[in-house]
């Protein structure tokens, strides 16, 4: 992770995965407007493990967002693995999430009606997968944050750290390079936080995928490789753990 | 089909209010296919290739108005008549006014009108000789176990004998047995000698006259034109008639007691009304209340498209199987109900074309309900949705 005066030759040699230049964003509140974010510039690394801290407002989950392709920036640019996604319109984006992007929120964000598997499922029936390789790949994903036993279960018959490690495994299940995490901890209890966030820990540093987490809590910060702070739309510190 | 499971899943997230929603929908379309039934009979009614052959002369006042017997053979000499039958209403009671048959005094040649309703040799002959002689359709023979050979007495509700009694008595010499769907009615009938009535009847009360007359034409190609020549003889006279083609009069004279495809479409178009709005309200909840996993999907890359789509293909399955469970059940019911009236109502069974017309109306239903709020759905702002704006 290198901020806005690290060299381009830098950038070649780190991999830069996300780069982030000039980048603003701007709420319509009826007649106001709200700048969220002032003119970001940020390259994350591949591979990288991230955390973005701030108090409330301060535009982390706007910037997490964004980077996630689930917004749009007023201002500025967002490249991924070279690709310019604020260019693309809305459908070409939700195509390049499907693919480029998993992601885990405070919430779990689970569909209660379906089994863990079938949750699990969900982004690969955007694929071309048969049914069966869907669920095997599923079983794998399950395996690997080690709920293999509860597939049949219904979120409810889940306790929030196992709902949050299948919301983990529906977010690697299509084998993203980028993994955006906002607050997966926040809901949790502090061994089932540790159990999750070693969990992203292990995916980072076993599997590769880079990941940007949003967080109040520092503890959970100390397993990302660097921090951020935002404050007020801006960044404000860099801080590496 | 491979969103299948969620479409599915998402429809049985509330089931009790799901289970309420498809119980109207069915009885909506169980009372569509009970009503579509009624309006199918109705309109069937004198649909046949014998009835094509068929004209039926009378009063062009109204169907109540009576014709002079005379006037059949001027009828009968008409170029392209080849007989020439008449009848009268009589109705009719047995034991208790509740228990109505539908009693025609007819001319001894009427049956032959009708080669589609087989009455036995024997039985033909003995309605020939006897005056007080009925033919009974085989379905009210049954109803009150009647049988040939026995004695009954009917009372007439209209019409009461020279000694001022209504109460007649007939001998049954015979059984209707229709063989076409398109006559069951004469299943459920009595045929009586007109000439009996004309006789019997209190002074004043028929003078002679006929209800109506029925024509076989020798060319059914030619049936218009002798219909118009058949007019044609009582133009100009206290009794024009008017004549038409079988099928043509029997949708008339029920026009003159009540508009089936009016009454039918305005009860349906009521029902699919109400539908329309309790279905829209259920749709709109259900997917109000899964806002936020509308925005999962939408985050895991599903387009708008395929938002709206599942949202569309779940508000559809949900009336079709409604519709379809309804429909099934008046499919299973009609029968029944025909058999329990004894044949009084012949109900046609639930054909292709009602399937048909019940398939696209569940359809047309699925899509206008589910229209609002999947476009809500596939107008939804991930961010919005999880910032729960």
């Amino acid at each position: 992770m290198r901020d806005q005066n690290s060299s381009n030759q830098e950038d070649v040699a780190m991999g830069t995965l996300i780069e982030i230049r000039d980048l603003s964003k701007v709420y319509e509140r009826g007649r106001q407007k709200v700048e969220v974010l002032h003119h970001i510039n940020l390259d994350i690394a591949e591979g990288d493990f991230l955390a973005l801290m701030g108090p409330s407002g301060s535009g982390k989950t706007t910037l997490l967002n964004l980077v996630g392709g689930l917004d749009t920036p007023t201002g500025g640019s967002i490249s991924v693995a070279g690709q310019r996604i604020d260019q693309l319109s809305a459908g070409s984006l939700a195509r390049w999430r499907a693919s480029n992007v998993g992601f885990v929120f405070q919430f779990y964000n689970l569909m209660p009606t379906l089994s863990a598997q079938k949750n699990v499922e969900l982004p690969l029936l955007l694929t071309k997968l048969s049914a069966a390789q869907r669920r095997k790949n599923a079983a794998i994903a399950l395996q690997l944050v080690g709920l293999a036993e509860r597939a049949s279960h219904k979120p409810t018959e889940l306790s929030g750290g196992q709902q949050q490690r299948v919301a983990i495994a529906r977010a690697i299940v299509s084998d993203p390079a980028l993994l955006v995490c906002d607050e997966p901890t926040g809901d949790l209890d502090r061994h089932s936080a540790e159990e999750v966030l070693g969990l992203l820990r292990q995916l980072n540093r076993e599997h590769g995928k880079t990941i940007v987490m949003v967080t109040h809590d520092p503890k959970a910060a100390e397993y990302a490789d660097h921090t951020l702070h935002l404050d007020k739309g801006t960044l404000v510190e860099q801080a590496t753990a | 089909m491979k969103y299948f499971h969620l479409i599915w899943a998402a429809l049985f997230r509330r089931k009790t209010r799901t289970f309420l929603t498809l119980v109207s929908i069915t009885a909506a379309f169980l009372l569509f296919g009970m009503l579509d039934a009624v309006r199918i009979s109705f309109d069937q009614a004198g649909k046949s290739a014998n009835g094509a052959q068929r004209l039926q002369t009378g009063s062009k006042l109204s169907f109540i108005q009576p014709l002079p017997q005379g006037l059949g053979e001027k009828i009968a000499i008409v170029p392209g008549v080849k007989s020439v039958a008449y009848a009268n209403w009589f109705g009719g009671a047995y034991q208790d006014p509740h228990n109505q048959v539908f009693t025609f005094a007819v001319s001894d040649n009427y049956i032959d009108q009708f080669p589609e309703v087989q009455v036995g040799d024997d039985a033909r002959k003995a309605f020939t000789n006897t005056r007080t002689g009925i033919l009974v359709g085989e379905n009210l023979l049954q109803k009150y176990h009647w049988k040939v050979g026995q004695q009954i007495p009917l009372q007439s509700n209209i019409f009461p004998q020279q000694n001022g009694s209504k109460n007649w008595t007939f001998d049954i010499v015979g059984v209707l047995h229709p063989t076409d769907q398109s006559v069951a009615f004469y299943g459920q009938i009595i045929l009586m000698h007109w000439k009996y009535f004309d006789d019997g009847v209190m002074k004043g009360y028929n003078n002679g006259q006929v209800g109506w007359y029925v024509i076989r034409v020798k060319d059914v190609s030619q049936a218009d034109q002798v219909a118009k020549a058949i007019d044609a003889v009582s133009a100009n006279s206290d009794h024009e008639t008017r004549t038409q083609t079988e099928a043509a009069a029997t949708a008339s004279w029920m026009k003159q007691m009540a508009d089936i495809g009016l009454i039918v479409g305005s009860i349906m178009g009521a029902v699919f009304f109400t539908l329309l709005l309790l279905t829209g309200n259920t749709m709109m909840q259900a997917v109000r209340e899964r806002t936020s996993e509308l925005a999962v999907m939408k985050t895991l890359g599903f387009s708008d498209q395929s938002v709206l789509a599942t949202v569309l293909a779940e508000s559809v399955l949900m009336v079709l199987i409604g519709g379809l469970v309804g429909i099934g059940i008046a499919a299973v019911l009609i029968p029944l109900v025909s058999a329990s009236t004894g044949g009084m109502l012949n109900l046609p069974t639930v054909g292709a074309d009602s399937w048909a017309l019940g398939i696209g109306l569940m359809l047309a239903i699925g899509l206008v309900v589910g229209a609002i709020p999947a476009w809500q759905a596939m107008r939804l702002n991930i961010v919005d949705a999880f910032a729960g704006r």
